[in-house]
């Protein structure tokens, strides 16, 4: 599939200012900030996959998150793997888990499916407190390198561990986009639709399930495997229910089932908390009305927003 | 043997708490078809307004319950009337995501009022009564017998009022309910506020025997979540019988096995109902 030209241009500027952001940006906070906002969104993607193209809301997502963060880290801290070794290794292992765990939560839908995989993400936060000796327990695992320079590639200064993580991102919002405008993409949209027509016209809605939820979390582990090594640190919360929320609450900003809402919303809502610092501790008192709001008057997101406005205004 | 039967009693008293928790969470299911993520932060709240009506305002502990029980009604009520109202006719996606934003508010409200400490509740009742060698905390006795009053009371007022009825009516046919002229949205709202009430009925029970903070509601609405998926969602029976007997079967492990064990219990009955009937294992016939 071929983008309109105008799309196209617009998908340039935007790719060359993320290319050129750091070095127009003299402020390593704010381009730290950014870099968690990107691997933060390509969990988000992988929600998006599950929910807004297959609709299901997966309550594990968070937990899937931190299954790909402990995995590198572990590998990386405890074990001296290196980087380029750990990172596919904890997509391949969250992929794995999320087969198996699919296997088990795919035999329900809709509700008692968000309340398997809420209960899933629940369990991994218990087992990830509780096996200290491998996780280090409620204090979180610390000293996680960077990744090892690749040739005279080195990944230990914030603007190449920038581009190291927006490669990323352009990857995944690559994968989602060929995806979701495939065959298999559309196969996720015609089982959202009524898996009772997917059926009649010989789609097997439960591989459709099954490997969008194993897409979804796949793109959890490489976020959350990224997440960990960025940080250096990963703790348990990083895999926990507040995670998941906070991944719901920047994708129905952003709008579902649109290309670009999940990264929209992810660098609009961390943007604005990183500026209304002070306000932290009233955070989750006001995500969560605002979330509401949302659901109620703006389903679509800010990505159906701008799909009201005029023709003429949108390029 | 009186380990046994100690722990029984404990047991019972857990398994009020929960098949409370389980039947607030069944009878919202059973109007709106919507798992209520919310419910366990209606029962932090329960708890909280009887903290602060024993701590701050010295009322006794009755008055304290009873303030807390109006209060969480009135709460429950207005999340139906503001929220779930609103989301009529949408996917159930749209229901469970807003009932998560309500989830996150209440907890953050919590927290920024109380902070995340966990806070001790006091009660007149902490004399302790021995029966058989057992010893039971006069708290635990009256969990025991507020929990068969209220669940008496409600199986009153399901059964032989016109209020309650309609309540049953919904849970079996909305529609059916609408063309007898069942005003659908009040008994939705009414269903709501009971809820509400049953979860500060709750909570105000168990706040002296565990500690009161922000996310106590997390791994009881989870449980609860377990007991009634296994006695049928929208069952009251189901969810009564499933909170006693998941109490006890996770007391008497914590006992005779392990504590860890018995955290994992209901999540084991979880998946084990998932994969034998993902429908529920007492499911009425349609």
């Amino acid at each position: 599939m071929r983008l309109p030209p105008a799309r196209g241009v617009a998908l340039s500027l935007l790719l060359l200012t993320a290319i050129l952001f750091p070095l127009l940006v003299d402020n390593p906070y704010l381009v730290s900030v950014v870099i968690t906002a990107y691997v933060t969104a390509i969990a988000v993607y992988g929600l998006d996959v599950m929910l807004g193209y297959t609709g299901e809301l997966s309550l594990a997502q968070g937990g899937f998150f931190g299954i790909g963060g402990y995995s590198a880290g572990i590998l990386m801290a405890t074990y001296e793997v290196s980087f380029w070794i750990a990172l596919p290794a904890a997509v391949v292992m969250t992929a794995a888990l999320g087969y198996v765990i699919g296997l088990a939560a795919l035999r329900t839908r809709g509700d008692y499916f968000a309340i398997f995989t809420l209960a899933v993400g629940v369990m991994i936060v218990i087992i990830i407190e509780r096996w200290e000796g491998v996780t280090g327990g409620t204090d979180g695992l610390i000293g996680i390198p960077p990744p090892s320079s690749i040739g005279p590639l080195r990944f230990d200064s914030l603007t190449a561990q920038y581009y190291l993580v927006l490669f990323f991102l352009v990857l995944t919002i690559y994968v989602v986009w060929s995806l979701v405008n495939s065959l298999v993409g559309r196969t996720f949209v015609a089982v959202r639709n009524s898996e009772e027509l997917a059926r009649a016209v010989g789609i097997d809605a439960g591989k459709t399930h099954q490997l969008s939820f194993v897409i979804s979390a796949a793109l959890a582990g490489l976020g959350g495997a990224l997440y960990a090594v960025f940080l250096g640190y990963i703790g348990p919360a990083m895999g926990g229910v507040q995670m998941t929320f906070m991944m719901l609450v920047y994708l129905m900003i952003g709008g579902v089932a649109s290309l670009a809402g999940p990264l929209v919303g992810t660098l609009l809502v961390t943007g604005l908390m990183q500026f209304l610092q002070a306000f932290a501790e009233y955070q989750m008192m006001a995500l969560g009305p605002i979330l509401v709001v949302v659901i109620i008057f703006f389903p679509k997101g800010l990505a159906g927003l701008a799909k009201l406005l005029p023709e003429r205004w949108r390029r | 043997m009186t380990l046994f039967l100690q722990q029984f009693v404990n047991g019972i008293a857990l398994g009020s708490v929960y098949s409370l928790v389980a039947l607030g969470l069944t009878l919202v299911y059973g109007v709106l078809k919507v798992p209520n993520f919310a419910h366990g932060a209606l029962y932090m709240a329960g708890a909280y307004v009887s903290y602060v009506m024993l701590t701050s305002f010295g009322a006794s502990y009755i008055v304290a319950m009873a303030v807390s029980v109006v209060v969480l009604a009135v709460l429950g009520g207005s999340m139906e009337w503001l929220v779930f109202r609103r989301l009529e006719g949408k996917t159930p996606v749209h229901a469970m995501i807003a009932a998560l934003g309500l989830l996150f508010f209440m907890e953050g409200t919590a927290d920024v009022i109380w902070g995340p400490t966990f806070r001790q509740v006091p009660t007149p009742f902490d004399g302790v009564v021995t029966l058989l060698g057992v010893n039971i905390t006069e708290q635990r006795i009256l969990v025991i017998v507020a929990a068969v009053v209220t669940m008496v009371g409600l199986y009153l007022l399901l059964k032989r009022t016109l209020v309650g009825m309609s309540i049953e009516a919904m849970a079996q046919d909305r529609e059916g309910a609408l063309l007898v002229g069942i005003d659908t949205r009040r008994v939705a709202l009414l269903t709501f506020a009971i809820s509400g009430a049953l979860a500060a009925v709750a909570g105000s029970l168990i706040a002296p025997l565990l500690l009161v903070f922000p996310n106590m509601g997390e791994l009881i609405i989870l449980k609860a979540f377990v007991i009634v998926i296994l006695g049928g969602m929208g069952s009251v029976p189901g969810a009564i019988l499933g909170g006693y007997l998941l109490a006890l079967a996770e007391t008497m492990a914590g006992t005779y096995v392990s504590f860890a064990f018995s955290e994992l219990i209901a999540f084991g009955l979880l998946v084990l109902v998932l994969v034998i009937r993902p429908t529920g294992l007492f499911q009425k016939g349609v």
